[in-house]
């Protein structure tokens, strides 16, 4: 057992795991951040996505000791002061899910992409998205999701434009 | 024997026959429930239920059960208590809505209460596409007698007509004099129950202004945000986690085990019975490794693998190779005779079985992921010879199910571990043991037998199923005299149950491509073939609205493009779906285009049907094109999202859904039926450009 300081959602946790232990096990159990959900436990599914340091991850198959140093962003850190992200807005007003299981590691992908391309096609979309699986089926919906997600940060951007 | 008689039964090949009983005391319910007003239902609807749910009641009078309460507090909160429960199908949104409607409350002060086996009445489980339709009615029957009774009790206080008086937005009115309650204000203090028997009239759906409504996923912010509790995120206090060491096989005895490597790691605690044997650790990560440090030895007879299973299927369900139609068949100008197949496959749900268990003074409390918690309750009885009282199971909104989740083995197994370690325990199956230790959707062959005569009239039909069930065996068209018959194989070599759509996805595929053979062998428009041979308006309608939409014949087919179109009706739900397909080079399949026509009755809420038929043209797709369990000497070998692919985004790029909403028909459900015209039409679509007949699913292996 290792003794971890992880910056989790803008806050230094203190946390013991073992040499290998996935970081999605330390979320989940040891620091109670159960948004982060386990699929596959083999990094095919992408709903254990994180971000660290804002690149899509698959927790499921990152040692938590690896991470000490980086900045992780869950489900649970995206809301800010009780507003909503764009990507989390855009999926509720899409209705982008059924079970919703898989919605955690969709809208932190989705996240990820439109913070690297704000204004991706469809194609972009699908690109980026195809490593997480939606079982339910929802595929066409979470792609107009990203897509309003986009158009609400070019809406936020052209309204900051204008002053 | 006749398929009707067999139905019920086979469509639960994994509900064995267990006696269930209903323990619930109504006078303890009513006494936690505070003042207010309480309505429950006694009908004939969930009696039906019981008996579809495989129950037998050995020649007893069968009981009077409740179906379903409503609660209305002094705050003019309104709780329903039901059985169903919600696994992504989205009924904890559309059941309230049914309640809203008839109550004429506000949508927003509608709790459901699902699934707890301590506070809701019994329920056979949620299966069967049976919610709408038959808890729907329930609900709003007693959500209806709730708001006469809140008029009545509001019309003595007042002194007033009854007729007189308006119940909206959950206040009593009288308009003569302009005084009004908020339904709390007219139960405070007192205590008004009722039990409701019968069918009074509800409110036609052309009038409804809550139901029928695109409402929004209830709480659907929790989803977003990672906050809502799925059975696999239930923590207790000194919660363990736990780990199955697993057999090698199907059907092994265990030979030997040494555990003696896990029993010396810190905090590890192993416990066996019998073939079980398992560890309790302080977290998952220990668990493992400690489950990995167990060697057991164990026996596994010989199975068979998928290569042998067609054969051996065919000559285990009793094939005599006979027609019943020769007769007709002799007589007709053009004869078919052909065989379909389609394979194992999973149902994969992403959040795996999951189940929290805690005994507290030998009361056993578990959390768990199932379409059936009285029926993992009774599971739970039985495994550790518990009285019912001793035994609550709750269902937190689950990671879905698709019928894959009946089954209780993940909180018995659970259960058993928290039992030993005298502390609660948490059990998440991994993916390997999902895709192998479940039940799949049973293999099948199809054998489809038809005669047309030269203009396109079928005089002949004849459909056999051989294992994979009845349900949609039966056609929808036109035709004198149709033989259709389900052959059951009692030794199918791995353990086979419900899933959505049941066979009807296996039986439309059969039924709905040699139709198309048939079309093709007289010449005839694939379409105008169909609606030739078709009366049922219904079927009718959804095949002209998906065709219109489509462009159905527009285009032609070419070598590099074509176009299918399949159709049919199941659990009061009818489907037709055109496909377009584009053949790439090496014959790559790409399914490039889905547009389904959908009607079942008056729609209760269409984003949430429209996300349900969506959502089963997508499940459809795997099936249709690659989905398939491989297995030998009873193991599964792609027990991997890596090696067992499912449909995914680029799988899925333009799918369209029209909605048809029939006001003047009942609400049927919705969950299943929207799957099973995919596979028809994408391999007719297939044929249309290639040539090549494809009768077997899944249609197209992986190129890796």
């Amino acid at each position: 057992m290792a003794e971890l300081k992880l910056n989790v959602n803008g806050r230094v946790r203190q946390v013991q795991a073992a040499q290998d232990e996935p970081l999605l096990w330390v979320l989940r159990n040891k620091l109670g951040l159960t948004g982060t959900k386990y699929g596959c436990g083999e990094g095919q599914c992408g709903a254990c996505t994180v971000l660290l340091d804002g690149r899509p991850t698959r927790s499921c198959l990152t040692p938590a000791v690896a991470v000490a140093g980086a900045k992780i962003t869950t489900i649970e850190g995206l809301e800010q002061n009780g507003r909503l992200s764009p990507v989390q807005e855009a999926f509720l007003e899409e209705g982008a899910f059924q079970c919703a299981y898989c919605t955690s590691g969709m809208v932190l992908a989705a996240t990820a992409l439109l913070a690297e391309k704000p204004h991706p096609s469809e194609g972009e979309i699908v690109e980026a998205m195809n490593g997480n699986m939606c079982r339910c089926g929802t595929y066409p919906r979470i792609v107009a999701a990203v897509r309003r997600a986009s158009l609400s940060v070019e809406k936020k951007e052209a309204a900051h434009a204008r002053g | 024997m006749p398929v009707d008689e067999l139905r019920l039964e086979a469509e639960l090949h994994e509900v064995r026959d267990r006696i269930r009983m209903f323990e619930l005391d109504r006078r303890e319910f009513l006494r936690l429930c505070t003042g207010g007003l309480l309505v429950s239902l006694v009908s004939g609807g969930a009696l039906l239920e019981a008996q579809e749910s495989g129950r037998r009641f050995g020649g007893h009078a069968l009981p009077q059960e409740v179906s379903a309460w409503i609660h209305i507090d002094a705050d003019g909160k309104v709780t329903v208590f039901t059985g169903k429960v919600e696994i992504g199908q989205n009924i904890r949104t559309s059941l309230a809505q049914s309640v809203a409607e008839e109550l004429r409350a506000p949508f927003d002060s509608i709790t459901m209460v699902m699934g707890d086996t301590d506070l809701v009445p019994w329920d056979a489980g949620t299966f069967g596409s049976r919610t709408t339709p038959t808890m729907g009615p329930q609900l709003r029957t007693m959500a209806m007698n709730a708001r006469e009774m809140l008029v009545e009790a509001a019309a003595e206080r007042w002194k007033a007509d009854p007729a007189k008086l308006v119940a909206e937005d959950g206040r009593v009115t009288n308009p003569a004099t302009s005084a009004s309650l908020g339904y709390g204000e007219i139960t405070r203090g007192e205590k008004l129950t009722r039990t409701v028997v019968g069918d009074p009239a509800l409110t036609p759906a052309t009038e409804w202004k809550v139901a029928g409504t695109a409402e929004p996923k209830v709480n659907g912010r929790q989803f977003v945000t990672g906050v809502h509790t799925y059975p696999s995120d239930v923590v207790r206090s000194g919660i363990l986690f736990g780990k199955v060491v697993r057999p090698s096989g199907y059907h092994a005895t265990l030979v030997s085990a040494d555990t003696s490597a896990a029993e010396k790691m810190a905090g590890v605690q192993v416990v066996r019975d019998g073939d079980f044997i398992g560890v309790v650790a302080d977290d998952v990560w220990t668990a493992e490794q400690a489950a990995m440090k167990i060697n057991a030895q164990w026996k596994v007879p010989p199975q068979i693998s998928n290569a042998e299973l067609f054969a051996e299927l065919k000559k285990g369900a009793g094939d005599d190779g006979q027609s019943e139609i020769a007769a007709a068949l002799a007589n007709a100008e053009v004869k078919l005779e052909q065989t379909y197949k389609v394979a194992y496959v999973a149902h994969a749900p992403l959040e795996p079985r999951a189940a929290v268990a805690e005994w507290t003074d030998g009361k056993l409390t578990v959390w768990t992921g199932t379409q059936r918690p009285f029926g993992v309750k009774d599971d739970l009885v039985q495994a550790f010879r518990l009285s019912p009282e001793q035994v609550r199971v709750l269902m937190p909104d689950m990671g879905s199910g698709y019928g894959g989740k009946h089954t209780g083995e993940c909180a018995v197994e659970a259960a058993r571990l928290a039992k030993a370690a005298g502390k609660p325990v948490k059990l998440i199956w991994t993916r390997e043991e999902e895709f192998t230790w479940a039940y799949f959707r049973p293999a099948g062959v199809m054998e489809i037998r038809a005669g047309v005569q030269k203009d396109g009239t079928l005089v002949a039909w004849e459909h056999h199923n051989y294992n994979s069930g009845p349900s949609g065996v039966g056609t929808p068209y036109k035709i004198a005299n149709p033989v259709t018959r389900y052959h059951e194989w009692k030794d199918a070599p791995l353990a086979q149950g419900s899933y959505r759509g049941l066979a009807a996805t296996a039986n439309h595929f059969a039924r709905e491509t040699a139709m198309d053979e048939l079309a093709q062998a007289v010449g005839m428009d694939p379409l105008a073939f169909r609606l030739k041979n078709l009366d049922d308006a219904r079927l009718r309608a959804v095949f002209v609205t998906a065709a219109e939409r489509f462009g159905w014949g527009k285009e032609k087919s070419t070598a590099t493009r074509g176009f299918g179109i399949a159709g049919g009706t199941e659990k009061g739900g009818y489907t037709a779906a055109c496909a377009e397909v584009e053949i790439g080079a090496d014959k790559t399949v790409h399914v490039r285009r889905l547009v389904q026509a959908w009607e079942s009755g008056a729609v209760v809420n269409p984003d949430g049907l429209r996300n349900q038929v969506m959502g089963a043209m997508v499940q459809a797709l795997g099936g249709v094109l690659f989905e398939q369990i491989e297995f030998a000497n009873g193991k599964v070998t792609n027990a991997h999202f890596a090696d067992y692919r499912v449909p995914r985004f680029k799988d899925t790029q333009q799918i369209e859904v029209i909605l048809i909403d029939r006001k003047d028909l009942p609400s049927a459900g919705a969950g299943e039926t929207g799957i099973v015209a995919v596979a028809p039409a994408v391999g007719n679509a297939i044929f249309s450009a290639t040539g090549e007949r494809l009768r077997e699913m899944p249609m197209a292996r992986e190129r890796s």
